[in-house]
């Protein structure tokens, strides 16, 4: 892979990390958080794979097939507390979840 | 000097180790599900202690092979060697040609010698290293012709196996097996013997409430006692003879609830820790004298070259001695061992006949190079060995008829046939005190067992008031118990007979110009007392009028372990307290005979009270015409031969070879007329009535007499009267004034400064510096607290946002300074 594609790639990840760093600070609603925290961690993953590709070593797929796999865990996890919070508050709104005021 | 060919040992041998490996996991079975498995317990044992026994009787068939091929290996090599002796130079080092010519039996010590004895050492270095079991055949034929029989001499290499325990500042502990002759020899006993017992108890302690515990016992003292046996270091040695001290210490005290039983598990306990001191003792001093070694063979080997100086064998053997002692029951340490008597009667017939006390014995012969060098056994010299054994014979014999108790009568003629063995390995005939313990594992198990049937139906050990006219209702024990009777006095041709009398024969032969003839006498008046004493036994239990049957008042505390079912019969239902007087009066108007489970047990065991003594027929004298295969097998088979073991042919550093004693009809037939004048006296006087009856209630110095026996020497007044009361009264009271007047002074001094410099402490330095500090710390720390719960919003994204800024503000840092 040339430099060219490399950074094309490079481009498209930084894109999606920032789509996903400006989801999960400015979106209030709890399940467009944790989608926008996949997006960060795909972000990742095309620069894992695009820099393993380029290096011609397969280090970087698999590192992003890691990546995946605590990504999935990491999405059970967070579902299931936004799932709690639904029901205990009929809503999701991470403006009004903040008990935890010191 | 090339190993000609090696000679192999059998998967039995080589494998032993798995032996008390396996009593080991029986016992941790046991007591792991024994309980759910109730009366069935006991099978877990059985089956245990019975693949041991099949086992052991793999090894010895195995290692009869062993000897047999490393005498034809020595045999064959000692051919070559003749042939190239003709062709090679006259007198290199090792000529066996020279050995012959020069110096006929033993005694030389040259330089040559020297060097065959340092190359076998060599030999034995190596072969105790690794994991790997390594019998090699010996270097060298040492000498060729042995003392009387025209075998070669050859060396039978032990079977050995180690493994590295731990290691510690350069000296490491090793775990490991050493099997030699001695070692299946008693792997054989202890297994029979305890398989028997284990049988036996079956039906003895049934319903007993500690039933598994009980079982769990005893495989663990098999146990121990087989791992003793086949210990290779010395660590291991001492280990294991505590592990069977503390086994018989649970067993003696079966039954705790009552407190004689309890202080007699104690007073075996704390007696053996007295010669345990000289156990460690003695053993320190052979491991710095042999230069930082654990290694028995070495330990032996050493010894024996004269390598170890004399005064550290000296005191090693000494100290060793009084492990002996208390371990063996010798004079003055044998007070246990009667009490000991309290356990269940199997136990007793364990611990007298294969286990505990054999302990003691095994360990001089284990250990024999030191004693041989120490003492100078087999010199012309009276050693301390001899006349402790020698001591113990007159000793426990006398005790031996003042007790009304059957069980006594027998520990103490065990104590009397220990100091046999003990005087028999004192004047060196060390294969007669092996083979008397063999012989005695048999017929004083048997009667021991034999005991326990009686008392099992007449529910007491008391000869006396609850006893007699036993014949009658129990013609087969009675018949098992005369056999083995006779074997313990030496009739012709019963097992006692001729082990008994290999060791006279050893008194009188042994050690240079009959210097040992005090112990023949000591031995024949000791074989007069055992008769006369037995004699009394078996009238006082099995003849005259029956005595028992009286109705005592049931002791419920023992007596009433329910089964539920209470028309059963006495078989199931002996709740199994010794002292249980009559305790189930209604179903006991007359004693029965035992059940087969009791019964078997006796049988084999009178059997073999017949025949052991076979094994050791020796061939010299009016027996010259036994069969050379047939004669001496035990000596063939178990004694040592190689380096660790005093030789035959070339004297010690002591200046003198070891020797077997020949068989002698005069020494026959005297201890045999001993024996008959002593049951004659004894059937006289309690038969007939003939004699001074009720001496001791008109002569005053027979009553003496009597009463110094009846109260056991004094011993017992000794140690607790006067040793321990000593402890107790005097010295107890000087150390309370001293610590009143002078301890208490120093110790209130010292109080009161500590008060006047606590309270300063607490004024100055507590209060105003320690306080201030601990304060001053919690309010800042509520200071600190106070400013950052303005940052815990608990909004999520606020908290993202702070990540995700230190995160830039990071990556920055970091992108610069790289």
């Amino acid at each position: 892979m040339d430099d060219l594609m490399l950074n094309q790639f490079l481009l498209l990840g930084a894109i999606l990390f920032a789509t996903g760093v400006y989801g999960v600070l400015a979106k209030k609603n709890a399940v467009l958080v944790l989608m926008s925290i996949e997006l960060i961690l795909n972000a990742v993953n095309i620069n894992l794979v695009a820099f393993g590709a380029h290096n011609g070593t397969i280090v970087g797929s698999v590192f992003a097939l890691f990546v995946i796999a605590v990504a999935a865990a990491e999405v059970g996890v967070g579902l299931a507390i936004v799932l709690l919070i639904y029901r205990n508050r009929k809503s999701v709104d991470l403006d009004e979840v903040a008990q935890m005021k010191g | 000097m090339l190993a000609a060919e090696t000679v192999t040992a059998g998967f039995f041998l080589e494998h032993a180790y798995v032996v008390p490996l396996i009593m080991a996991a029986s016992f941790a079975l046991t007591l792991g599900i024994g309980k759910r498995l109730g009366r069935h317990a006991s099978w877990i044992g059985i089956a245990a202690i019975g693949v041991c026994f099949l086992f052991a009787i793999g090894a010895n068939v195995q290692w009869a092979d062993y000897v047999q091929d490393s005498e034809h290996a020595a045999e064959a090599e000692h051919d070559d060697e003749s042939h190239a002796e003709d062709e090679g130079e006259a007198g290199t080092p090792d000529s066996e040609e020279e050995g012959a010519h020069t110096e006929g039996v033993g005694t030389t010590s040259g330089e040559d010698d020297e060097h065959a004895l340092g190359a076998a050492s060599d030999e034995i270095g190596p072969s105790v290293d690794g994991e790997t079991a390594s019998a090699r055949a010996p270097p060298a034929p040492a000498v060729e012709e042995g003392e009387g029989g025209g075998h070669a001499e050859y060396e039978v290499v032990p079977v050995t196996k180690t493994w590295t325990w731990w290691s510690n500042g350069g000296v490491t502990f090793e775990a490991g097996m050493l099997l030699d002759g001695m070692t299946v020899m008693m792997l054989f006993v202890v297994t029979l013997i305890s398989l028997l017992v284990h049988v036996f108890s079956t039906d003895y302690v049934a319903g007993d409430r500690r039933y598994t515990h009980y079982f769990a016992f005893l495989s663990l003292f098999s146990a121990a006692m087989l791992g003793f046996v086949m210990a290779q270091n010395i660590v291991q040695l001492i280990t294991l003879w505590e592990l069977v001290g503390v086994c018989s210490f649970a067993l003696i005290g079966h039954w705790w609830e009552d407190k004689p039983n309890s202080d007699a598990a104690l007073k075996a306990f704390l007696t053996n820790r007295v010669g345990d001191i000289g156990l460690l003792v003695g053993m320190i001093v052979l491991f710095f004298a042999a230069g930082q070694t654990f290694d028995i063979i070495e330990i032996n080997t050493l010894a024996n070259e004269g390598a170890i100086s004399h005064t550290a064998l000296v005191v090693a053997s000494v100290a060793l001695i009084a492990a002996v002692m208390s371990k063996s029951g010798q004079f003055i340490l044998h007070t246990w061992l009667p009490d000991a008597m309290a356990g269940p009667t199997p136990v007793s017939a364990l611990i007298h006949a294969a286990t505990m006390v054999v302990a003691g014995i095994f360990m001089v012969a284990r250990m024999y190079g030191v004693f041989w060098n120490g003492l100078v056994i087999g010199g012309s010299s009276v050693n301390l060995l001899a006349v402790v054994g020698g001591l113990t014979v007159l000793g426990g014999a006398g005790l031996a008829f003042v007790q009304s108790d059957i069980k006594k009568v027998l520990a103490y003629s065990t104590v009397s046939q220990l100091g046999y063995m003990v005087m028999a390995l004192g004047v060196g005939a060390w294969t007669a005190a092996l083979f008397h313990l063999f012989t005695h594992a048999f017929f004083k198990a048997g009667l021991f067992l034999g005991a326990g049937s009686v008392s099992h139906a007449v529910h007491s050990f008391d000869m006396k008031k609850d006893m007699g006219g036993m014949k009658k209702f129990m013609p087969k024990t009675f018949w098992t118990f005369l056999i083995c009777t006779g074997a313990l006095i030496g009739i012709f041709p019963l097992a006692g007979f001729w082990s008994k009398d290999e060791i006279l024969a050893g008194a009188a032969q042994l050690g240079g110009s009959g210097s040992y003839t005090a112990f023949l006498i000591v031995g024949s008046i000791g074989a007069l007392m055992t008769a006369a004493y037995m004699t009394r036994c078996i009238y006082l239990t099995f003849f005259g009028e029956f005595r028992g049957g009286h109705a005592d008042t049931p002791d419920e505390e023992h007596a009433t372990v329910s089964h539920g079912e209470e028309d059963h019969p006495v078989d199931e239902d002996h709740a199994a307290d010794a002292l249980d007087h009559a305790g189930h009066g209604d179903h006991h108007g007359e004693p029965h005979e035992s059940g087969p489970r009791i019964l078997v047990p006796l049988y084999i065991l009178a059997g073999l009270a017949v025949v052991a003594g076979f094994v050791n027929v020796p061939d010299s004298g009016v027996l010259s015409w036994v069969p050379e295969g047939l004669a001496l097998q035990f000596e063939h088979l178990f004694e040592p031969k190689g380096g660790y073991f005093p030789s035959l042919t070339e004297a010690g550093p002591a200046g003198v070879t070891f020797a077997h004693p020949t068989f002698d009809l005069g020494i026959a037939i005297g201890s045999t007329v001993v024996a008959l004048v002593g049951i004659g006296l004894s059937y006289a006087w309690y038969f007939k009535g003939l004699g001074p009856h009720g001496i001791t209630g008109r002569n005053r110095l027979a009553r003496a007499g009597y009463r110094f026996l009846e109260n056991k020497y004094y011993f017992d007044h000794l140690y607790t009267g006067v040793i321990a009361a000593g402890f107790k009264g005097p010295i107890a009271r000087a150390v309370n004034w001293f610590n009143q007047k002078g301890l208490d002074g120093v110790v209130d001094g010292v109080g009161k400064g500590a008060v006047g410099g606590g309270r300063f402490v607490y004024d100055q330095i507590d209060q105003r510096f320690v306080d201030g500090v601990v304060n001053g710390s919690g309010f800042a720390a509520e200071g600190g607290g106070q400013f950052f719960r303005q940052m815990q919003t608990g909004k999520v994204q606020q908290y993202a946002a702070i990540l995700f800024v230190a995160s830039v503000i990071f990556a920055g840092v970091f992108i610069i300074v790289i």
